[in-house]
């Protein structure tokens, strides 16, 4: 299980670094085994910058991140190594994840150089395609190959594929979705659930609503680096009671419904943040059971 | 008749080869229609909408003609098409977030956009200002270096400056895909805003996203691989669609509340072919569930409704 207790990120700013920019403020969530947690918001609202903590990608600045009750910030060593064997991410641009000079195969090579030097040779081929199989590829198409002779999908599954090849626990999802094309996204996407039903637990990271309501149990909803909404990911879109939650649900477009309907339906004009949404730190407080909001307890 | 295209092909020349991004593409807009141009990455969406305005040295016009208000249209003519261009048909680009030049304060960007034009700058000034405010913007952006705008704010800039001088066609190329969806709902209904009053009189809008086109396209037309699928008024199209493509492609889409536990959407198998060598045939038939014999020939784009083509032998077969 992995939980964030009030994190906080402060980027220096500023030609001397005078200013601050506040990119996540207290912002604490848990991942348990077996769920996908969505966490939306809009660029800027600092979702990507959780998702790089979590990966120790960057430091957090205040609060902290621990793994099974360990605190990953005072990982050393061969402590850093097992932490990525258990925490993997994938990223939005599967085309920049790849060193094109390199054939694909590299990335899958990289693993067991670093996690299972001592394989056997067929063992280890076995695995890899297993881990190929797993989602959806066929490891004759792929192994071989270079970046550029692969579609965007395919490349972004066998990085999927890769993280699989170790034995983790939580997946960091950043965007994986927003660069493929639509016929393919539902894939990718369906596979992330049944990734979650083997038992990982998944932080997709998006800002596009309807794909975290399709796929995850618990949403969060994020807004200038604070957390404004969250909960069980029906109740949140069900019953949205931030005026931010409700101007973003406005503004989602829908295949059979026009925004006119749906705004009248969530009571909320979409589009613009017409809606003066409180902007101090109110604090979450639960409205009902699994489902917190940042508003002023009525 | 606004816009005519017919029979148009614009193929890529490559080293390997011409690459036929768009074939035989035959499709008609009328007066203050906004049409959507829905496809997936490669379907040969933005070079249509490219080739409407402007050839780049890459691109070579194979056959067919484009009539704007029944006037031919000399797209092979780079010079005669400038008389055309921001006039009587603007293009909104793809990259409209990095198409303001860094070193220029917006209003002089577009100052001297208009005086190559031979339009006079105070001539237009109040009407710029006017549309600015239209689409939420303070005239102070007329001041302010791109890089201070967010991205929202350069599109719409791009969108007024596009359509200044009220040209007969605009092209708007993934205009909402970078935005956030706030701002891009902001952005797709500026789209109707500016077809309501007039500023444009016809609008093409590509994008791979059915959704918002749902919510502001009068008709749309889906591309497969170079060709048309099917065009259709747009409910038509997302509520009763005939074209087995489309059919997938819709049913593929999450919308808010679907859910994965609930109701498991499935993709479309396969990839599209490549363009350099296509397929004979219908360009579909590969990852088509109701592909049959006949589908080696290509299918004509038929009428089975007022206002409704499909190019299937499946689906829609001529009678």
């Amino acid at each position: 299980m992995l939980s964030l207790d009030r994190v906080s990120k402060v980027y220096k700013v500023g030609t001397f670094g005078g200013k601050q920019l506040v990119a996540v403020k207290d912002v604490s969530l848990t991942i348990e085994p077996g769920e996908v947690v969505s966490l939306i918001g809009e660029s800027g609202s600092g979702k990507s910058t959780i998702g790089r903590m979590i990966l120790r990608l960057s430091p957090a600045t205040d609060g902290t991140i621990s793994f099974d009750g360990t605190d990953i910030s005072g990982l050393k060593g061969r402590g850093v190594k097992e932490y990525y064997r258990r925490v993997q991410g994938v990223f939005q641009d599967p085309f920049s994840s790849y060193n094109p000079i390199f054939r694909v195969d590299r990335v899958v090579s990289l693993i067991k150089d670093t996690y299972y030097p001592g394989m056997r040779k067929a063992e280890w081929s076995k695995k890899v395609s297993d881990s190929l199989e797993g989602v959806g590829l066929n490891p004759s198409d792929c192994l071989g190959k270079y970046p550029h002779q692969m579609s965007g999908g395919q490349l972004q599954r066998l990085l999927l594929a890769r993280a699989l090849l170790l034995d983790i626990r939580i997946l960091v999802a950043d965007e994986v979705i927003s660069m493929l094309d639509a016929s393919t996204r539902v894939d990718v996407l369906n596979l992330l659930g049944e990734l979650k039903e083997r038992g990982l637990g998944i932080l997709f990271i998006t800002h596009d609503l309807s794909l975290g309501n399709y796929i995850s149990e618990r949403t969060v909803i994020l807004r200038r680096g604070r957390i404004v909404e969250m909960g069980a990911t029906a109740k949140v879109f069900g019953n949205p009671l931030h005026p931010y939650t409700k101007m973003l649900i406005a503004s989602v477009p829908h295949l059979h419904k026009k925004w006119e309907q749906v705004e009248r339906e969530v009571g909320a004009r979409g589009g613009e943040e017409t809606v003066a949404a409180p902007d101090e730190a109110l604090a979450l407080h639960e409205v009902e059971a699994d489902h917190s909001v940042a508003l002023a307890p009525e | 008749m606004s816009l005519q295209v017919d029979n148009l092909s614009v193929y890529y020349r490559t080293l390997r080869g011409e690459v036929k991004a768009v074939d035989g593409v035959t499709f008609s807009i009328g007066d203050g229609e906004i049409m959507g141009l829905a496809g997936e990455s490669g379907c040969g969406k933005s070079t249509l909408g490219k080739s409407l305005i402007r050839l780049t040295g890459r691109m070579r016009h194979v056959d067919g003609k484009v009539a704007l208000d029944d006037e031919t249209l000399p797209l092979d003519d780079n010079r005669a098409m400038d008389k055309y261009r921001f006039k009587r048909i603007s293009i909104v680009p793809q990259y409209a977030m990095s198409a303001l030049t860094p070193t220029r304060k917006v209003g002089k960007i577009i100052e001297e956009l208009l005086e190559s034009r031979g339009v006079p700058y105070e001539s237009v000034r109040a009407e710029l200002e006017r549309r600015l405010s239209l689409v939420g913007l303070s005239q102070d952006v007329l001041g302010m270096y791109p890089i201070e705008l967010s991205g929202g704010m350069k599109q719409r800039t791009v969108m007024v400056l596009s359509t200044l001088l009220n040209p007969a066609l605009l092209i708007a190329d993934e205009i909402t895909s970078a935005l956030d969806v706030s701002t891009q709902k902001a952005v797709a209904e500026t789209l109707v805003e500016f077809r309501d009053r007039g500023y444009v009189k016809s609008t093409i809008v590509i994008t791979h996203d059915l959704a918002i086109l749902y919510q502001v396209a009068d008709s749309i037309l889906v591309m497969y691989a170079g060709r048309l699928a099917e065009k259709a008024p747009a409910d038509v199209i997302i509520e009763s669609p005939r074209h087995p493509y489309t059919q997938l492609l819709i049913s593929s889409l999450p919308e808010v509340g679907v859910t994965y536990a609930e109701n498991r959407l499935t993709g479309i198998p396969g990839r599209p072919p490549p363009l350099l060598d296509p397929p004979k045939g219908c360009r579909f038939r590969h990852r088509c569930p109701l592909a049959f014999d006949k589908c080696v020939e290509q299918p004509p784009f038929v009428e089975v409704e007022p206002n409704h083509r499909v190019a299937c032998w499946a689906t829609a077969p001529p009678s």
